[in-house]
């Protein structure tokens, strides 16, 4: 397992673009501490975000974790771009005739994905520590390490899609034609045709249950945004007398539908793999 | 003999065409093979079948007792198929520190394997600013890294200039010296005929021969003649049963054998006659022409 590891990091170090895609992520990463900066400081308004509870634990776990898992694009495309050059370079060939297996192949790159998404898990964890530790109201370690299965959810939804772009890697052969097919797949496919076409054909609850399995709908599900649990919006709204009805929790059977695309994408990686001829 | 690869009724369809059909060969250790065929024969199909990257339709292939997965296997086996594969960001030396962790053993061979091919000087340069003719020899050195039992060249010369090509045949031979086993696979006739021992010969996908290269026909050779007699002498040929296809060309007599005739023989027959010879050699023909008749002959 550790040779995998090594010969897939092997490939992805010895890449320039590869390396300052992976910085750039986790400098996105510690930028969010500059969320702390934001301050409107211009009197009569005087507004100081650090001070008005974004940072509290463990409202901080929520926010950052939602944040952060918008920078996981940076290195989707890191996956993407290493699995489709080993076919547009040949190299996936020669990698078999030195005697790597296709599931050894696969493997490796599996364990790069989930070797990442540990790092990157426990990057935004420790970013997020320092900065509510900082900046938090509230500092009893009951409350500080509660709520924690946001960083679950965070990983699984990580893992899902690297999985996901792993898979497009493998289908479509060309970095290019993959990133823009899950553009396709994001937009026009989970959000239009079945959306819509579900909504339309049945009614909104057939298309919300629908929306609940589509492979990316379901990874965006696992973290509900966190903006409207701000209490500075919820006294905003209670001011205006509507009542927020948001189920923020991080649900189990979510996981598990992440999870079985995970198992999936491989399954049909190496099915793919096994049959194609090169 | 110690077998390395045997391949048994192996057939290989793309759709509607057979690229391989029902063939069986056997690789034994020590020595050197050639799978000769016109382009399109089915050759690097077959390579690709036994390395592992080509899904056989039916048919089977066991790499040395059959015992170890060919993915195994193939770690005791150096291979370049086509054109050579690498990283193109990677420089010589990381590509074949790559090879090694794939393969399992040390990469405390690179610089000398780097050095068998002459690259040394150029080992810290990416990929992509090789020449093709460098390309290939990178290939070879990752090929030869685990000083495999047996060297598999797929068209290792097609694309190089003459220099290049001479730089291969130089590593080829020098590596088949110190008793590699090596399959060379390749449409150039002289190529296999400078280093091999044993030839496959494949057309259309099928077997046309398997066996040492000297035993290709069941021919003893021609002889090339020339006196100042000529007449007796071509009558002397025409009507002896030993040779066939007398022909006169530019004062050269050329007389294929029916049966075998050593040199001195006739020598001392034609003087024994009168006829005087001023240029007597006899020859085996050439590969090509070997390989052309046996081809041709299969066509019709």
């Amino acid at each position: 397992m550790i040779r995998l590891l090594q010969i897939e990091f092997i490939k992805l170090w010895n890449s320039k673009a590869s390396k300052v895609l992976i910085f750039s992520y986790f400098i996105l990463i510690l930028s969010l501490a500059l969320i702390s900066m934001i301050r409107i400081d211009n009197p009569p308004i005087v507004f100081n975000i650090a001070d008005q509870g974004v940072f509290d634990f463990p409202y901080i776990w929520h926010l950052n974790t939602y944040i952060a898992s918008w920078f996981k694009l940076f290195f989707a495309i890191v996956i993407v771009s290493m699995t489709a050059n080993e076919y547009s370079n040949k190299t996936i060939k020669q990698n078999l005739i030195d005697g790597l297996s296709k599931k050894e192949f696969l493997l490796s790159k599996f364990l790069m994905v989930i070797t990442f998404s540990i790092i990157s898990t426990v990057f935004v964890f420790l970013v997020s520590l320092v900065l509510g530790m900082l900046y938090s109201n509230y500092d009893e370690f009951s409350i500080v390490f509660s709520n924690l299965e946001y960083f679950l959810a965070y990983f699984v939804k990580l893992v899902g899609f690297f999985s996901f772009c792993l898979f497009l890697g493998i289908l479509v052969k060309r970095s290019a034609f993959a990133l823009g097919f899950l553009i396709l797949w994001w937009a026009i496919f989970e959000n239009v045709i079945f959306r819509f076409g579900s909504w339309k054909l049945f009614s909104k609850e057939v298309s919300d249950t629908i929306m609940h399995v589509l492979p990316l709908s379901s990874m965006s599900n696992l973290i509900i945004e966190p903006f409207s649990k701000f209490k500075a919006v919820k006294s905003i709204s209670n001011q205006l007398g509507t009542e927020l009805t948001v189920d923020y929790a991080v649900h189990w059977y979510n996981v598990l539908i992440v999870l079985a695309w995970v198992g999936i994408f491989m399954f049909l990686s190496y099915t793919i793999l096994k049959k194609r001829d090169l | 003999m110690e077998k390395i690869l045997t391949v048994t009724n192996l057939t290989k369809k793309f759709g509607a065409l057979v690229a391989v059909n029902d063939l069986s060969f056997t690789i034994e250790k020590g020595n050197v093979y050639g799978i000769l065929g016109p382009n399109g024969s089915g050759k690097s199909t077959t390579l690709g079948i036994a390395l592992n990257v080509v899904n056989k339709t039916s048919g089977d292939f066991s790499w040395f007792d059959g015992t170890t997965s060919t993915h195994k296997a193939l770690k005791k086996v150096g291979a370049i198929i086509e054109r050579p594969n690498f990283y193109p960001y990677m420089t010589a030396v990381q590509n074949l520190n790559l090879v090694c962790k794939i393969k399992e053993v040390p990469n405390t061979k690179i610089e000398e394997k780097l050095e068998l091919v002459g690259l040394l000087d150029r080992k810290n340069s990416k990929f992509s600013t090789y020449s093709l003719g460098m390309k290939q020899r990178l290939a070879i050195a990752s090929a030869l890294l685990n000083d495999p039992e047996i060297l598999i060249l797929d068209e290792p010369t097609n694309g190089l200039d003459p220099q290049g090509i001479h730089q291969i045949r130089e590593i080829i031979k020098k590596i088949a010296s110190q008793g590699t086993t090596i399959l060379l696979a390749s449409h150039l006739l002289d190529e296999v005929e400078k280093v091999c021992s044993h030839v496959v010969i494949l057309r259309k996908g099928k077997k046309l021969y398997s066996g040492r290269v000297d035993n290709m026909l069941a021919s003893h050779g021609f002889f090339e003649l020339k006196s100042k007699n000529e007449k007796a002498l071509l009558s002397f040929l025409e009507q002896n049963h030993s040779f066939k296809n007398v022909t006169l060309n530019d004062g050269l007599i050329t007389a294929y054998l029916k049966e075998e005739i050593e040199a001195e023989e006739l020598n001392k027959d034609l003087f024994d006659r009168g006829i005087i010879l001023s240029h007597l050699s006899k020859r085996k023909e050439s590969l090509e022409k070997q390989f052309l008749t046996l081809t041709s002959n299969s066509s019709n």
